[in-house]
């Protein structure tokens, strides 16, 4: 397994209740993340553990893209990831998001 | 009364099919993925770990009913049980005896023992087969709810006979060893794990449910095994009505010479039979069968056992 830690600068959505919340689930090409409240307003923390290997400017690339797009400073994102494809791991942060608004 | 669209048992993820299943907000989860108690057997080997190990365990209402309810995420290993997964199982029909629950749902979506935990998955399971005797010796029914994509196999297949009722879709499956350890064991001569008709005719719910092994054929719909698991719960008219509690009773001998003649009935059959399709033709059950819907079938059934 490889692990990545990332910290990137988002915006704050204050409306997000913190709460903890998982989504997903860890199966051959798919992963699973748990959104939990972060240590900083200003940012938001990723914790990657991948079974693809030497993959860490792609996750890079998509975290960042996924940390601009949606106001998500404040929270942490651990991931437990077995294989997903950059298009699947986008939309699975995607989704995660959608339900913390929602719920 | 609203009537929204069907969601499927089988596609959903366990967490999906617990809130499904519960009286809505009432699921209280024990020993949550934020808690990270996670197979450091997995880790050993390198290979991913998941937050929860693959099961869903605690407490909700039923109909507001107090009951434990224990899910199983098919995805993840196959719903294999390990040791962490294995614990979790045993520990929540444990506390069902503590919190007096009213019955304990137990989604079954596994193919058995993981096999990278071995020796630990395998006492993992004995103990949940202790603690399931356990309960239903306290009074608590246990319903096996069999819809997943793996199905009930191995060790959690057994686990899934043991309860006092086993509600199972079409879609569902049940058995010991699955189609693809079969044909890995005896060939592809003795079972085509990939011709899916003859695994589901051999495996599937409504085979199944025609041999008596399991209680009731259901849609593959999580509001249909939320009302049959309520029906099961609420016809265990008090705590104490489990059958495995009965047993201990003066109707005891009758009980299992009830069993015994089911299963003489059933080893009279035609040794020659190899398929579910040919049991129903023994029965005298046209090919229909295979096209009737649950209620229909059950309703077939149900008349033909009376």
């Amino acid at each position: 397994m490889e692990t990545l830690h990332l910290e990137l600068p988002s915006l704050q959505d204050d409306t997000l209740s913190p709460q903890t919340l998982l989504h997903g689930v860890v199966s051959s090409g798919n992963l699973e993340v748990l959104v939990e409240p972060g240590p900083d307003a200003a940012r938001c923390v990723f914790e990657v553990q991948t079974a693809a290997h030497g993959f860490s400017e792609v996750w890079q690339a998509v975290l960042c893209d996924f940390a601009s797009r949606h106001p998500v400073g404040g929270l942490t994102f651990s991931i437990h990831d077995a294989g997903a494809t950059p298009a699947v791991v986008s939309l699975r942060l995607d989704q995660a998001y959608q339900s913390l608004r929602t719920s | 009364m609203m009537t929204s669209a069907p969601q499927s048992f089988r596609e959903a993820s366990a967490r999906l099919r617990v809130q499904g299943l519960l009286d809505a907000g009432s699921f209280t989860e024990w020993l949550g993925p934020a808690r990270r108690i996670t197979s450091p057997h997995l880790a050993a080997l390198d290979a991913p770990v998941s937050f929860d190990d693959g099961v869903v365990v605690g407490q909700g209402l039923l109909e507001a009913q107090l009951v434990v309810v224990i899910a199983q995420e098919g995805l993840f290993n196959g719903g294999a049980v390990g040791e962490v997964h294995g614990a979790k199982i045993r520990g929540a029909l444990l506390r069902a005896i503590e919190v007096r629950a009213r019955a304990v749902l137990l989604c079954v979506d596994s193919g058995g023992v993981r096999l990278h935990e071995a020796n630990a998955g395998l006492i993992a399971i004995s103990e949940i087969m202790r603690a399931l005797f356990a309960a239903q010796a306290a009074g608590i029914p246990v319903i096996a709810l069999v819809g997943g994509t793996c199905g009930a196999f191995g060790g959690m297949g057994i686990v899934a006979r043991l309860c006092d009722a086993l509600l199972i879709s079409e879609e569902g499956r049940l058995g010991l060893s699955g189609p693809e350890v079969i044909e890995t064991v005896k060939g592809v001569e003795e079972f085509d794990s990939r011709d899916r008709a003859l695994v589901w005719r051999i495996t599937g719910g409504k085979i199944r449910r025609t041999l008596g092994e399991a209680t009731l054929l259901l849609d593959d719909d999580i509001a249909a095994f939320r009302a049959a698991a309520a029906k099961e719960m609420m016809g265990s008219k008090t705590m104490g009505d489990s059958p495995r509690q009965r047993g201990l009773s003066p109707d005891a001998l009758q009980t299992l010479e009830a069993a015994q003649r089911h299963l003489e009935a059933r080893a009279a059959l035609d040794p020659g039979i190899r398929d579910g399709q040919q049991v129903w033709q023994h029965m005298g059950l046209g090919e229909e069968v295979a096209l009737m819907d649950p209620a229909e079938f059950n309703r077939c059934l149900e008349a033909r056992e009376r």
